[in-house]
Formats: structure tokens, C-alpha cells, sequence
């Protein structure tokens, strides 16, 4: 459960192989986080990941979830409901949705069906395992499901518009999904980081106002103490944006081309 | 009187498998769930309630003044005792009221004052059932001299989440009664009980007031206070500091007698007057907190200073000694969306250094806390899962959006664990389930006597969960 400082006591992190995933983990395990389950693809990653967690004190199961079958949600988010370690059935405190890829937008803008697949892994799978997830957090009557979104879906920039797009998008459905559950006690926080520093963004120039997993995990533990449905990583970006928000398009796309 | 938030956040849905939920928290007004609620009007509907819960159980709640997760159960059933409620005997001769396990200590009050009679052990509201009383064995300003709540009950009636019914008294069922005391509503359902009253020949209270400018002069004063009156207890500036650290005005006294009102009192004339309080109006949610740590200052500032230096045999009425917060019933509003805790300990005696450096330790944080309240406690009583035991007991009250809150408290929690203390669990919203077993060892004995009571787990809560209470 819940305590009414924001700590949790058990995690489902969808995309437990992604570096803000594992960060988020990491970041809950010393507040009182102590049973977590890992659904990805990459079992020998996540398997790395749990190693630290136990480490850290928590117990640990990995199950399997692929984003792109969809018709496995159901019974995907069952088993790690199922998994959850720890004696008899548990309650999942909040849900971290995790999973994302950014793609080579000049390749993407060449193959159809992998931009198609982009914005499968990073929307389609989400709105369906977030509608299986918040059927189960509805019937506990409680729970937090957090988004990783980002501020490319804020304002789409050229040079990444198919992955601001899913972004844009994901973070639309969670604002509505957030809105559905008013009064269930289940809430959504979408979390907006900038450019973070992970395996995603390897090899790319940093620009500025750009953080680090453990930096996204802070602000992710911070807006769970504080109930927040809304937070930027770092915390500037929310009036940055909301200049940028308002730009005019020409100015817009000469500003963020350079970017 | 209702249970139900009446704000902005109380949502209703339709949720899988049943008509209504409803959103619900404690006193604190954080965390909250959602859980299905009923509402019976009668012992027998009350009784049955129990039994209807689906796999996440039931949690029979009062009026929602344990201020944290005690009396919601989210996903479950919530079953709202309150319209099972009223006097049902005054036996004058034995000194004793049957209640519905409803009813609250308003209510009942209402009614026997007029007639001579107080009840032996009161909380600081009076807006809690004798239900709620018993499940977290509430304590007041008198427990050095009166022992808990449940110390005064001769019998309840507990209908167990089957339905059955069973008679409960400390003599013939020591294991169950004492298991219900303290028992956070996971035993059963309170539908009546015969509480012990005492004799009283006015409604007004003679009180003696102190202020003193700190800590070592407070305990001095309380101890040696507490072999002269009954009721007794600080309320301490968390604020000040240094040398002014633990500068508290003291409250001590008893009701008066009818010798005590001064001839030609017009008070005289009708000394068991009891009439209910204007009631004020109810305050909005406020829209971030208004209380920061200026304007708490402000107010213990103006606290301590509007206290006489001293003051001897002040009368005073029952709602203003015992009840002065009930006359802004929505105070915790004033908190806002985030909402407050309680964090209240037990410092047993022998462990002043401890006390102090807890004082110290709130004093020095920028968590500002007002209403804290310092007494100290007489013997225990046998309940397993019973507060109080010989030693200090300290509670402040802060907004739980304070940062460094989580680990403070922590590091309290230890501080209180190192010294064989506890935190009171009817507070509590944020404890970690490791420090349970070393602050109630007795805690496998409960769960026996728990598990023979309802077999089935039909009974459950969030703070049952959070703190694997069930083992």
C-alpha cells in the first residue's frame, strides 16, 4: 500500500530492461519498495537489473512482456499480477510504464512499416496494457500508474516527428485515462523528461537541459510523495515548453532545427 | 453526521462488479482508496454486513477519525457504522451506559451529562463511536489515573464476519475482549457495549493552567502534576528552540464540584447544563497549505503567549477542556489537497535523553508542526495491540507535502524502537511493516486469537495491508 508520505511497497515496471525503468526501481527500493516485478522482452537484462535490485534489498521476479502483441496483454499483465513475490496475492502500489524507442527519423522517414512499428511499441502496446493494468488497479481500488512520456511530444520538432508524434500521443491518451479514473483511486502521472542520457540516445549530441536516469527517477519518487499527475525532468522544461508551445511555425522550425 | 469526504475528490464510479464506490480517507486526509460502501441501519443488518464482502474483505468504520489508513479498505467493503447508534440503558445504579457500537461520545454525552455522568476515558474529540473507541483503545488526558477506553468497558456484543455474535468481557473472555481492544476492527464488529461511567456534579471543569519555558521544567511539572489531578496534559511549541526548546502551556485538572462554583454563580443554578455548540461553518479545502511554518509560528507564538503564566482553578466547560477542536470540525481541510499525519510515539520512562532528542530532532527540522501535545501514560493494559504503556507520549501533527519528512520520521521511528517504545498504530499512515513486530512483540498472540475470530480473512484494511498486520 500506499503510505500517506507517497512511498510504495511493490512496482510493476513495463519496460524493466529500459534505463529510466530500472533508475525509477532503484531510486523506490531504500523508501520501502520491496517486492517488484520486472515485464519485458529482454530477459538477460532485466535479469542484470533485478541482480542490483536485490542488492538492494528487494525481492525481484521478471516476466514477459512484448509491447507489440496485444492480443498477449491480458494475459501479460496477469502474470506479472501473478509474479508479484512475496506470500500470497499482492496489491501492485504503481505501475511504470517504461518502454520506448526513438528510432533514426531519417531511416524511419524511408521505411513505412518500421515507423509503423515505432509508433506500435510506443503507443499502440501501451493504450493496450495501460487498459489492462487499469482494470486491475481499479478493482484493488488503489494504485499509481506512471508514464514515461517526454517533452518531444510537447512540441513536435522535424527532426523527430515520428517519435514525438507516438509521444504526443501516449501522453494524450494517459491525460484522458488519468481523467477516466478520477475518483477510483487509481491516478496517472505523466512524467515529461527532456533528452535523458540512456542506451536510447547513445551516441547522439546532448542539447541542453539534458538529464540522466537517476535524475527522471528523483522527480518520478518526488511526484509520487506529492501526488503530482504532471512532472518535468529537469522541472524548467514545464515553462520552457510552454513558451515553446506558443512560437510561431516558422520560428518554431528555425529554432528547433538547431536543436 | 457523515463519513463521506465531501469535497472535490470524493468520485463515484462504476467499478467492476459493484454498483458504488466511493473514494475515502482518514482524518489525515491521505491516502486515500476506493472501496464499496454500506450503510446499515440496523445491529442485525450491522451484524450481517461482514459477511457480504468479496475476496478484498471489510472494514466496519465510525466517523472516520483515525487519521490514516485504519478505517479504509480499498477495493473492498467499507461498512459505515454510524446509523447504528443511541443510548440504549443508563443503569444508575451500576454507573453504566449500553451503546450501540455507533454511537458516538457526542451523542451519548449529550445524554448523560444532564443526568451526573461522564464517560471515564474520553479522546480528544468527541466525535469518534464507542465502536472506534474500543477498536483503537483511545486514551485522553486521564489514562495516568483511568487507563485506556477499553479499560472501562464491562461487555460488548462482537459479531464476528460470519455473523455470529459473541458476548465479550475481560473476566470470561479475557483472550477476545483484549484482542478487540486495540484490535483495529479486524476482529470483529463492535454492536454494543456497557461502558463504566463516573459521577460528575457539574459540566464545567476546574482547571490550572502553567506555561513553562522548557523541556525539563514540563516533564517536572507533569509528573508531580500527575499525582494531584486527573486529567492532565502540554501542548508544546515545536517551534521553539534553543533554550526555549519544549516551551509547552500546561493543562491540569478535574471536573468541579458543586462547591467549587462560587456562591451566587448563576452557573449554579443549572451545573449539569450541556448544550451542543454552535457549530461553525465548514471551512473550504484549502488550495496548497496554508499552514507553513510562519504562520504555525504565528500561532504558537499567539498560543503560548495569550496562556496565563498561572493560573489556579479556572472553570471552564467540557467542549472547551476537551474539545476544542470539534468547533472547527473541518480543520483538517486547512491542510489542503496533500493533507496531514499524525505521528504520535511512546517513550517509556527511563529514556527522557531519547525524548529529548526526538524533541530536538522536530524542533530543528523545517517541518512545522503544531498541536503537539505531550502526557504521559500509566499502566498498560493486556490488549496485544494496546498504545499505551508506562512512559511519555508525544504527537505533532504536520502536512505530509513537508520535504525530508519520510526520512526524519523514520529515523524517529528507530530512535523510539531503540528504546522499547511505540508508535500508535489508530495514527498511523506511514510506519514500515519491519518496525511492527519490535514495537508490539505481543503482535503473534493477536493474530491467534485474530485468526480463531475470523478464520476466513473476511476482515481486512489498507493499513492491515501496508503493514501485513494479518501475518
Amino acid at each position: 500500500m500506499r503510505n500517506a508520505l507517497g512511498a510504495i511497497q511493490s512496482l510493476l515496471v513495463l519496460g524493466g530492461s529500459s534505463d529510466i525503468g530500472a533508475a525509477i526501481a532503484e531510486r523506490l527500493v531504500p523508501g520501502g519498495c520491496r517486492r517488484i516485478v520486472l515485464a519485458g522482452r529482454d530477459q538477460e537484462k532485466m535479469e542484470r537489473v533485478a541482480e542490483r535490485l536485490r542488492g538492494l534489498g528487494a525481492e525481484v521476479a521478471i516476466t514477459a512482456w512484448d509491447a507489440t502483441d496485444v492480443d498477449g496483454h491480458g494475459d501479460a499483465v496477469k502474470a506479472a499480477w501473478d509474479a508479484l513475490p512475496g506470500d500470497g496475492p499482492g496489491d501492485v502500489d504503481a505501475v511504470v510504464l517504461a518502454a520506448g524507442v526513438l528510432g533514426d527519423q531519417e531511416a524511419l522517414e524511408d521505411d513505412p512499416a518500421a515507423a509503423a512499428q515505432l509508433a506500435m511499441v510506443n503507443y499502440v502496446g501501451p493504450v493496450s496494457t495501460l487498459l489492462h493494468v487499469r482494470r486491475r488497479l481499479e478493482e484493488q481500488g488503489h494504485g499509481t500508474i506512471v508514464v514515461l512520456s517526454s517533452v518531444a511530444g510537447e512540441r513536435i520538432r522535424r527532426s523527430n516527428y515520428v517519435y514525438g508524434s507516438t509521444k504526443a500521443a501516449l501522453d494524450a491518451f494517459c491525460q484522458g485515462l488519468g481523467d477516466a479514473l478520477q475518483g477510483t483511486g487509481v491516478e496517472v502521472m505523466v512524467v515529461r523528461p527532456g533528452f535523458v542520457h540512456t542506451k536510447m540516445t547513445e551516441g547522439r549530441t546532448a542539447p541542453p537541459l539534458a538529464t540522466t536516469p537517476g535524475a527522471v527517477a528523483d522527480a518520478v519518487a518526488a511526484g509520487l510523495a506529492t501526488g503530482r499527475h504532471t512532472v518535468w525532468v529537469p522541472g524548467t522544461f514545464r515553462w520552457v515548453m510552454s513558451v515553446f508551445r506558443h512560437l510561431p511555425r516558422p520560428l518554431w522550425r528555425r529554432l528547433s532545427a538547431r536543436m | 453526521m457523515t463519513t463521506r469526504p465531501t469535497d472535490d475528490r470524493s468520485g463515484r464510479t462504476r467499478g467492476p462488479g459493484d454498483a458504488r464506490r466511493e473514494l475515502l480517507s482518514g482524518w489525515g486526509r491521505n491516502p486515500w482508496s476506493a472501496a464499496h460502501v454500506v450503510r446499515p441501519t440496523s445491529p442485525d443488518e450491522l451484524a450481517m454486513a461482514v459477511k457480504s464482502a468479496g475476496p478484498r474483505g471489510a472494514i466496519v468504520r465510525g466517523l472516520g477519525r483515525s487519521y490514516g489508513d485504519q478505517a479504509i479498505n480499498a477495493g473492498g467493503l467499507v461498512v459505515d457504522a454510524t446509523a447504528v447508534s443511541g443510548l440504549l440503558e443508563l443503569d444508575e445504579e451500576a454507573g453504566t451506559a449500553r451503546v450501540l457500537g455507533g454511537t458516538s461520545l457526542k451523542q451519548l454525552l449529550h445524554q448523560i451529562v444532564p443526568q451526573g455522568w461522564f464517560v471515564q476515558v474520553t479522546p480528544g474529540t468527541s466525535n469518534v463511536t464507542v465502536g472506534g473507541a474500543i477498536a483503537n483503545d483511545v486514551h485522553g488526558k486521564g489514562h495516568h489515573a483511568t487507563g485506556t477506553f477499553g479499560a472501562h468497558v464491562h461487555s460488548m456484543v462482537l459479531a464476528l464476519p460470519d455473523g455470529t455474535r459473541r458476548v465479550l468481557t475481560p473476566t470470561e473472555t479475557p483472550r477476545e475482549f483484549w484482542a478487540t481492544c486495540g484490535g483495529l476492527g479486524l476482529t470483529g464488529t463492535v454492536l454494543e457495549a456497557t461502558i463504566g461511567l463516573r459521577r460528575i456534579e457539574t459540566s464545567l471543569l476546574k482547571v490550572d493552567t502553567d506555561r513553562v519555558p522548557d523541556l525539563d521544567s514540563l516533564l517536572a511539572l507533569l509528573l508531580e502534576g500527575g499525582r494531584k489531578y486527573r486529567y492532565s496534559v502540554a501542548w508544546v511549541d515545536f517551534l521553539a528552540r534553543g533554550r526555549s526548546l519544549g516551551r509547552a502551556v500546561v493543562d491540569q485538572g478535574d471536573f468541579a464540584t458543586l462547591d467549587d462554583l462560587p456562591a451566587g454563580d448563576r452557573r449554579r443554578r443549572d451545573p449539569l447544563a450541556y448544550r451542543p455548540l454552535p457549530s461553525a461553518p465548514s471551512l473550504p479545502v484549502a488550495p496548497n497549505s496554508l499552514l507553513n511554518r510562519a504562520s504555525i509560528a504565528a500561532f504558537n507564538e499567539f498560543w503560548y503567549r495569550k496562556a496565563p503564566k498561572r493560573r489556579r482553578d479556572h472553570l471552564t466547560t467540557i467542549d472547551k477542556f476537551w474539545y476544542p477542536l470539534d468547533m472547527v470540525d473541518s480543520w483538517p481541510r486547512m491542510y489542503g489537497r496533500r493533507g496531514f499525519l499524525q505521528w504520535q510515539c511512546l517513550v517509556p520512562f527511563g529514556a527522557e535523553e531519547t525524548l529529548r532528542e526526538i524533541v530536538e530532532a522536530i524542533a530543528n527540522h523545517p517541518a512545522p508542526s503544531f498541536l503537539s501535545v505531550l502526557k504521559y501514560f500509566g499502566q498498560a493494559n493486556p490488549g496485544p495491540l494496546s498504545f499505551p504503556a508506562p512512559g511519555w507520549t508525544l504527537s505533532i501533527d504536520v502536512p505530509t507535502d513537508v520535504p525530508g519528512l519520510a526520512p526524519l520520521l523514520d529515523r524517529l521511528d528507530e530512535r523510539v524502537v531503540e528504546v522499547g517504545g511505540r508508535i500508535y498504530l489508530a495514527k498511523d499512515s506511514r510506519m514500515r511493516p519491519e518496525h511492527l513486530p519490535l514495537m508490539y512483540p505481543r503482535i503473534d498472540e493477536w493474530r491467534e486469537v485474530r485468526d480463531e475470530l475470523d478464520p476466513e480473512r473476511r476482515l481486512n484494511s489498507d493499513l492491515a495491508r501496508r503493514l501485513r498486520l494479518l501475518g
